[in-house]
């Protein structure tokens, strides 16, 4: 029932084409089977995976791998390789207006974290940035919700703007906004209450708290653990009000988190951070390599592609050996294996 | 009789039923609007039934969270029985589908609907267990208003003394349903809080008391130990407690859920589910998987934001739920 990583389910693969001095297209059909469900295992949204494995078998029917001496292992390295480009580059800047306060949004499913997040997130802007935020309290249907933020904003002495649950979250919003101008606070987070990303009513109390504030950052909070579903998540919210960012929640869980994957596949909006624990303080830099990693099953993938890159160089040596036979071996020939000799952990001692 | 005919009469003849089957038919319409769509258009997209038609239905049923190895083997399984029955038709296999479904949701023989072991002569303890965010707190709100609906005198504790704002939100659905909350500080040992809550219910003669725990992933050793503890708490205070040990799971959650149900399980003798959030576009199918791979039934769905969207869950409404589309064609 575990999971397995994709170095354990190619192995067998690996290694029924380990003798054969050819790989055929069919090896290549059973290896990106292979990719296919582990994508699917790790939650990576069907369709999404079925436009990666057309990329990654165009790239792998190729000579690249199929020329290659460790056919098994270049697969992993093209696979990672397009997984790693998919995630993008790491993106965690966040916006500040020309004219301050600059306006962060908090937008989500329920129970995706987004009050926690929304704590961590003014810790780490006043610690890292030494900016002053104020907390909006603007989920007014949770019970307890204003409670939650207020014991944040006591626990991490920042100020929170709340009015009850009597007030329209829209008016709480724009109140606060004049607070934060009235105080010289130049961050404010809305902490919004989290919604059915399929209830027309809350999706346009979004909108017009939108319209209202003009957020400079609208993040998506989503839990990682979320499986096929979060491309319906995801694409509902940036339709409607066009987020500028996600946040990814709970990831010091054991799941493998490919909804990562399936979001930014479909929203095209970059994954800023990542809550990687309880404690306040335990907000993070989102890593999209990390993460493309943790989607194939860590670390036995690693040691794998640094495999398949030794090998390269083989290949290399051979064709340095056929230029020494030839006579046509030349001095740069020659500082790139003085080169790689150098490389060699064992020469080192 | 064909199986979907069965299945009408049975909520059609009967009234309290046919409520039943509304809420479902209800709460479930994103669902099953895209899930059936997508089986139809299947159906009317192949002719014959051949490995095409297949690939097809695996990634519908991926797409519904179902998860990969249970999918594998309920292909193999249509594929066996498609072939033993001789279809050719794809609008027949249809029904052997959902049949295949209904039948991982209750194995082999017909079940009663998944009641809550309720104690005649004591305190029936009911703990609630699960990772954060699934809707522990909410699931205790809406459970403690319909015992009390049922005459049932209802406890709550509450056990989540880490959360920021946990206690307060427990008490606050203890007020709005009219039942009192036993509670200690926030920080302070959940263990000691569910020890006063079970003092607190046999001195008031409470029927039920509903135990909140903080959410914690399954990961962290220590928290799932703190788990542990409370249940040796109550084990030690309640002869054959906690009656009914219940995993709160989020209907939106993917292949996680499995590690999830089998940890909390391994730390806590998990007797029931409940799946919340169904009311969305999420297909909650993980609940097939660990049904089959752990044997765990799920005892509640929730199919919506108002207190009576809690139900009881019922295997054969949950698909009617699903495909009445496309029984109401026959």
């Amino acid at each position: 029932m575990a999971f397995e990583g994709l170095a354990d389910r190619l192995q067998n693969t690996i290694q029924k084409i380990k003798g054969k001095g050819k790989v055929t297209e069919q090896d290549v059909k059973e290896m990106t089977r292979e990719v296919r469900l582990a994508l699917l295992e790790a939650d990576v949204n069907f369709k999404v995976v079925k436009d990666f494995i057309k990329k990654v078998k165009e790239r792998a029917v190729g000579q690249e791998v199929m020329e290659s001496l460790t056919p098994g292992q270049q697969v992993i390295k093209v696979v990672k390789e397009e997984l790693t480009s998919l995630m993008g580059e790491d993106e965690s800047k966040i916006a500040v207006a020309d004219k301050p306060p600059t306006v962060i949004m908090m937008v989500g499913l329920q129970g995706a974290g987004k009050t926690t997040t929304t704590g961590k997130l003014a810790n780490l802007l006043r610690k890292k940035y030494n900016r002053n935020p104020l907390l909006v309290a603007a989920d007014v249907y949770r019970p307890a919700a204003v409670d939650q933020l207020e014991t944040l904003g006591k626990q991490l002495d920042i100020p929170v703007h709340q009015e009850g649950t009597q007030a329209n979250p829209v008016d709480i919003a724009n109140r606060a906004m004049e607070k934060a101008k009235e105080e010289h606070l130049d961050y404010v987070i809305v902490d919004t209450a989290g919604r059915l990303h399929v209830d027309e009513d809350l999706m346009n109390e979004l909108s017009q708290i939108k319209e209202n504030v003009q957020p400079d950052e609208t993040f998506l909070v989503v839990d990682s653990m979320t499986g096929q579903d979060a491309v319906n998540v995801a694409e509902s919210f940036n339709d409607q009000l066009d987020i500028s960012g996600v946040i990814l929640t709970k990831l010091d869980g054991d799941t493998r988190g490919g909804a990562a994957l399936s979001i930014k596949a479909v929203t095209e909006k970059p994954i800023k951070f990542a809550g990687m624990g309880e404690k306040l303080d335990e907000l993070e830099v989102f890593h999209p390599e990390r993460m493309a990693s943790r989607i194939l099953g860590m670390g036995d993938v690693l040691s794998l592609i640094e495999k398949a890159e030794e090998n390269v160089d083989e290949k290399r040596a051979k064709e340095l050996e056929q230029k020494m036979r030839s006579a046509s071996f030349t001095f740069d020939d020659f500082l790139e294996q003085m080169g790689q000799v150098r490389n060699m952990d064992h020469w080192k001692t | 009789m064909s199986f979907f005919k069965k299945l009408k009469e049975k909520f059609q003849s009967n009234p309290s039923d046919e409520n039943v089957s509304t809420k479902y038919k209800e709460g479930l319409q994103k669902t099953r609007k895209s899930f059936s769509e997508r089986v139809n258009d299947l159906v009317a997209r192949y002719r014959s039934v051949d490995e095409d038609f297949f690939e097809d239905l695996e990634e519908i049923l991926i797409a519904a969270d179902v998860g990969v190895s249970t999918v594998m083997d309920l292909i193999d399984e249509l594929k066996m029985e498609v072939k033993r029955r001789n279809i050719k038709d794809t609008n027949e296999v249809k029904q052997v589908i959902s049949e295949k479904l209904v039948e991982i949701y209750h194995g082999e023989e017909d079940e009663e609907v998944a009641e809550l072991n309720l104690q005649e002569d004591d305190v029936t303890v009911v703990l609630f267990v699960g990772v954060n965010g699934v809707g522990k707190t909410t699931t205790i709100g809406k459970l403690a208003h319909q015992l009390q609906e049922d005459g049932k005198k209802v406890l709550l504790a509450a056990g989540d003394t880490f959360r920021a704002g946990a206690i307060e939100q427990l008490n606050e659905w203890g007020n709005r349903v009219g039942v009192d909350t036993i509670k200690h500080s926030e920080g302070s040992d959940p263990s000691a809080v569910i020890y006063d809550g079970i003092q607190a219910a046999r001195s008031r003669k409470a029927d039920v008391l509903l135990c909140d725990t903080a959410g914690r992933l399954q990961n962290k050793v220590n928290l799932m130990n703190e788990l542990s503890k409370v249940k040796r708490v109550i084990e030690r205070e309640v002869p054959n407690g906690p009656h009914e040990v219940l995993l709160v799971l989020d209907a939106t959650t993917g292949q996680n859920a499995l590690s999830q149900a089998k940890t909390f399980a391994d730390a806590t003798d998990v007797s029931g589910i409940a799946l919340t959030k169904l009311d969305g576009t999420a297909k909650g199918g993980i609940v097939l998987a660990i049904r089959n791979e752990l044997g765990i039934p799920v005892k509640y769905v929730g199919l919506g934001e108002r207190v009576e969207d809690l139900q009881t869950f019922d295997p054969q409404a949950f698909v009617y739920g699903l495909f009445a589309d496309m029984m109401d064609e026959e």
